[in-house]
């Protein structure tokens, strides 16, 4: 009985519709607990349509597959979520099922299973085998390196908490006879695990409202009319979100395009061009222009190759000084007109020769320090699994308080207690299994 | 003459494995430096304990014998963690120092397939990395198919009294002088542990006045599943707590450096145990304690030594003096043997197999202390599987390996033979991640059938096994069946007993009794039930995930594989897998150092190479 793996198999970002897979003995069971509509009950290799409820409220409108097993990709059961509503979403939907007993996949796992289980042959595989083998390092470090140093100090106190009041319950067993330790009951250990639990809940409030990690990184496009703001944004996300026409001024309204870098989520706005203007439409989008500079975590700034830099530019160049900023030169395809001695540090592109967009991509994650790890999606999905995890612990926490509370044993207690220190582990990727005993024996006094 | 079996060495290991293999119907030699020494107990006076007296229970259940001998001979039982819920409960008896080792030499004695001989092995028959018998200290050669060492803490043992390090067994017993050194010429890697053992006191010197009593249960229990208990609970012998003074930790700290530990010798290399320091350790190491507890319990109702429980101590014997005589009731106290430290040899225990054959020399086994272990408990179930092991290995059968969710001994065995040791391995509860499976109760559950396939659970022990087996799912199949209709206080329940049951406040005995319901079992079988309804979610949850480990376990991994051929393995890893060489996936994830990254590359090697 493996676990029960999940991960969105579509490229995250792109195209309509996300498709989440499930694969293992627990993936019905699982989906079960979050869909509207009784999956027990339906035949194998049907799809089914219903909502994700997380709870009470409905996250998304979506089809499920069913594939029970053998006959799957896997050879386990595999059920297969299409989610219609967006990245952040199909993201959402997949924190569910995390937090319902999934396993974020590890890249490839789906593969490797296929492999193991007989279901594909080595030539299919031996891609996909070799990138894991080689990725070894990168997946280890991709559990572990996506929380801020702050929150896993933070998970590293907790669990230290945590491990002192289950070694003083193993202490109680392994050494009863001891009277000069105190005798723990479901009373004396009720208050420790109550402000265990408070700190939980703030830990995975903190995570959760991590900017970065709930809303991206806000990315404003600002420059004068024409410079070719929507152009790039367009080719950064890769689709036609944005109107692009050679009249200036066509871009009105602030166009919102989400490009996901390395996990992180990009939320790219262009501007209407900026530039003195008695149009009173255009004017109001100015305005916001000016706002967004002041609202977003990173400016992109673009000067046009071919024009003379106007007083405006070089008035705005003043504005952005101490921001985050990259500075843009577009048309690099077209003649130098362009005075940039008043530069010190700029990328040149062109968008219409889609020269140098990547250059811009690697800046922003160089900015940002986004991922050692090349791996897409991964960043963001172990923030995923590590709320998933954090969760999990609060419901170990939950259940033990109430069994606290109906005087279960002390031995019961603990076993929800150790299971949430064992989430917690994940989380910083601590495995290390003798560090209970190494508690006992470094916090109690005994012996013969 | 040529003997199937030979044993090395008479400790608990020794008469376990002895048992076993000549009731198995092999002609069996046990050889022990004295006969008189035969399952002594050198230190504590108990057997059992948190966990140990679970072990004790397995080692009845599979058909060994420390738990008749230990019934037999206790003079005081204790029923530990009651309240701390159903998987930590756990036996422990005061066991009398001289009844215990005299019943187990009757009981030896009557073995027909055993001969036990007074010597000292210094030497193996090795023939192309296999063993063919025992060579004596006298060169007299004994060959046999089988040797297992049970060589507790005799190999090259030195005792250590403040600055003085003499070469001995303990109580002046003659140690193994070239056997470990024989073993390292075989190959073997060699550990030197340490462990100590605290003062007997003359029970007439004692002012009682000033202890505290500890008095044994008021309930009868044995650790043996068939035979009824024979001693009486209204005459149990007390034990008695005290607690060091301000003047004891004084006359520590003044003679810290006398103590051998503390720079009294300086050439100690052993590693002793944690979870049990000296006196000397734990004032230094937790000096922010104000006082340590002590218990001073009866060896026997035949001498008059007290074991003073908590103060074991390497501190010289004029300091010892003054240790003593600094604690409550102990002012005037007759020291009868002065504490010590034992060092000696063992093996690193990862050249073991999980059957405890050695991985060096074939139709080698180890048990007990050579092993890396500390107690008696410990070492008794290791020599009943080595001694099973080796009888099935004769037999041409399959061995007897018990997984971590079947017994506290596979738990035992697999961290020695997996993870290895640096110190005397003690159990502890924590160490079973599967604890809940592995409860008092239930350890004829689950280790009879083993006991009975191979071939040491018969006759009566087998046929009362299936009775209580069959009332248990008797009683079980009843209580869904029976309704209570209303409560004593007239309350509408309305359910099932077996429904009820799973309220934390209620209890089997008392339903059957407050309802009068027709359901006429013993205790054990009521307990059973009781443990199984009201813990089912529990169970099952950690069920699940004993499965999930099995699954691994069924992953076998080819006993030829060359993993310096398997690519991309982290560098830890492949030293780690090489060493240990484990015998499935399961066991390969249990090593430390070998990462999941490291098993997914594994298990794609072993598809690409070993299926199809």
């Amino acid at each position: 009985m493996e676990d029960t793996i999940a991960a969105i198999s579509t490229t995250t970002g792109v195209g309509a519709i996300s498709i989440i897979r499930i694969s293992g003995s627990d993936a019905l069971e699982i989906v079960n607990k979050v869909f509207t509509k009784d999956l027990t009950k339906v035949k194998t290799h049907t799809i089914n349509y219903g909502f994700i409820k997380n709870k009470e409220e409905k996250i998304d409108e979506v089809l499920v597959s069913v594939m029970k097993a053998p006959k799957t990709f896997t050879c386990e059961d595999v059920v297969e979520i299409n989610c219609h509503g967006g990245i952040a979403t199909t993201n959402k939907v997949l924190e569910v099922l995390l937090e319902n007993g999934a396993r974020l996949a590890e890249p490839g796992e789906f593969t490797k299973r296929a492999f193991l289980n007989g279901r594909i042959d080595l030539l299919e595989a031996e891609a996909t085998m070799d990138l894991i083998s080689s990725k070894a390092e990168s997946a280890r470090k991709i559990s572990i390196n996506t929380l801020t140093g702050e929150t896993s100090n933070l998970i590293k106190k907790l669990r230290s908490e945590l491990i002192a009041i289950i070694s003083n319950i193993e202490v109680n067993i392994d050494y009863p006879e001891y009277e000069d330790i105190e005798v723990l009951t479901n009373d004396s250990i009720l208050p420790n695990v109550i402000e265990f639990k408070t700190k939980l809940e703030e830990i995975i409030k903190k995570s959760e409202d991590s900017k970065v990690i709930k809303e991206g990184i806000k990315v404003g496009i600002i420059g004068r009319p024409n410079v070719g703001k929507s152009s790039l944004l367009n080719s950064l996300i890769e689709e036609e979100k944005a109107i692009v026409t050679d009249i200036p001024g066509t871009t009105r309204d602030i166009v919102e395009g989400n490009l996901i870098l390395d996990g992180i989520t990009l939320n790219i706005i262009d501007t209407a061009g900026i530039r003195q203007t008695n149009d009173r439409v255009e004017q109001i989008g100015v305005e916001r222009s000016l706002k967004i500079i002041d609202t977003s975590d990173l400016v992109i700034y673009i000067l046009n190759n071919n024009e003379k830099i106007t007083y405006e530019e070089k008035e705005l160049l003043e504005k952005i000084k101490d921001k985050k900023k990259i500075i843009v030169v577009n048309k690099i395809d077209l003649e130098n007109k362009l005075d940039k001695s008043l530069l010190d540090n700029y990328i040149e592109i062109s968008v219409k020769e889609n020269i140098g967009i990547n250059k811009i991509k690697e800046e922003i994650k160089r900015l940002f320090n986004i991922g050692e790890i090349t791996s897409n999606d991964m960043t963001y999905l172990s923030n995923a699994r590590s709320i998933s995890l954090l969760k999990k612990s609060l419901n170990n926490i939950n259940e033990s308080i109430d069994e606290i509370k109906n005087s279960s044993p002390i031995d019961i207690v603990e076993l929800n207690l150790k299971e949430a220190w064992n989430n917690l582990g994940e989380v910083i990727g601590e495995t290390y299994t003798d560090e209970l005993l190494d508690e006992l024996f470094s916090r109690f006094c005994l012996g013969k | 003459m040529n003997y199937e079996v030979i044993v090395v060495g008479g400790g608990h290991a020794g008469c376990e494995a002895a048992v076993a293999s000549s009731r198995k119907g092999h002609k069996t030699l046990l050889v022990t430096g004295s006969i008189n020494n035969i399952a002594t107990m050198p230190c504590n006076p108990s057997i059992g304990g948190s966990a140990k007296g679970i072990i004790v229970r397995e080692i009845d259940a599979l058909g060994g014998v420390m738990g008749e001998v230990a019934d037999k001979t206790l003079i005081q039982m204790k029923m530990l963690n009651y309240a701390k819920g159903p998987a930590v409960k756990s036996l422990r008896a005061q066991a009398d120092k001289i009844t215990y080792p005299k019943e187990m030499l009757k009981l030896l004695n009557e073995e027909k397939n055993l001969t036990i001989k007074e010597a000292m092995v210094e030497d193996l028959i090795v023939k192309d990395n296999t063993v063919y018998g025992v060579v004596l200290d006298n060169e007299e050669k004994i060959t046999s198919n089988i040797v297992i060492l049970t060589t507790g803490t005799y190999l090259k043992s030195d005792i250590l009294i403040g600055n003085t390090r003499t070469r001995s067994g303990p109580h002046n017993e003659k140690p193994s002088m070239h056997l470990s050194d024989n073993l390292k010429k075989y190959g073997f890697k060699i550990l030197r542990l340490k462990t100590g053992t605290p003062p007997r006191i003359d029970r007439s010197t004692i002012d009682f006045t000033k202890t505290k009593r500890e008095d044994g249960d008021k309930k009868y229990y044995t650790f043996s599943h068939t035979n009824p208990p024979v001693y009486n609970i209204d005459n149990q012998q007390p034990c008695y707590l005290i607690y060091t003074t301000e003047e004891t930790k004084k006359i520590i700290k003044e003679n810290l450096n006398k103590s051998s530990m503390y720079g009294g010798l300086d050439d100690i290399t052993g590693v002793g145990p944690r979870y049990c320091p000296s006196i000397e350790d734990k004032m230094v190491r937790f000096s922010d304690k104000e006082k340590h507890q002590l218990f001073l319990e009866p060896e026997s109702l035949y001498y008059d030594d007290i074991y003073l429980q908590g103060f074991s101590t390497s501190m010289p014997k004029e300091v010892q003096e003054k240790m003593v005589h600094s604690l409550p009731g102990l002012e005037n106290a007759k020291i009868l043997r002065y504490a010590y430290a034992i060092e000696y040899d063992a093996i690193y225990p990862t050249q073991v197999k999980p059957n405890l054959e050695t991985k060096v020399l074939n139709n080698l086994f180890t048990a007990g202390q050579i092993n890396g272990t500390s107690g008696y408990e410990e070492a008794a179930c290791q020599g009943l599987i080595a001694g099973i092991n080796a009888a099935l290995k004769l037999e041409g059968q399959e061995p007897l390996i018990l997984k971590r969710n079947e017994a506290y001994i596979g738990v035992l065995i697999d961290d020695l033979v997996t993870k290895g040791t640096r110190e005397p391995y003690r159990m502890l509860t924590s160490r079973a991640e599967y604890r809940l499976l592995l409860r008092h109760d239930n350890s004829d559950l689950r280790l009879r059938e083993y006991g009975h396939k191979v071939g040491l659970i018969n006759g009566e022990k087998y046929s009362k096994f299936i009775e209580k087996k069959n009332n248990i799912e008797e009683l079980i199949r009843k209580i869904k069946e029976t309704k209570i209709i209303v409560d004593n206080e007239k309350r509408r329940i309305g359910t099932t007993v077996y429904e009820y049951l799973k309220n934390p406040s209620t209890n089997l005995q008392n339903i059957i009794e407050t309802y009068n319901l027709d359901l006429k079992y013993n205790d054990e079988v009521i307990e059973e039930v009781e443990i199984q309804i009201k813990y089912e979610g529990y169970i099952k949850k950690i069920e699940r995930e004993a499965e999930k480990m099995l699954k691994n376990e069924e992953k076998q991994i080819p006993e030829d594989i060359d993993y310096d051929k398997v690519p991309n393995l982290a560098s830890e890893a492949r030293q780690k897998l090489k060493e240990v060489r484990p015998l499935n996936i399961a066991q390969a994830i249990r090593i430390s150092g070998v990462n999941p990254s490291d098993i997914s590359i594994l298990l794609i090697y072993l598809r690409k190479h070993y299926n199809e």
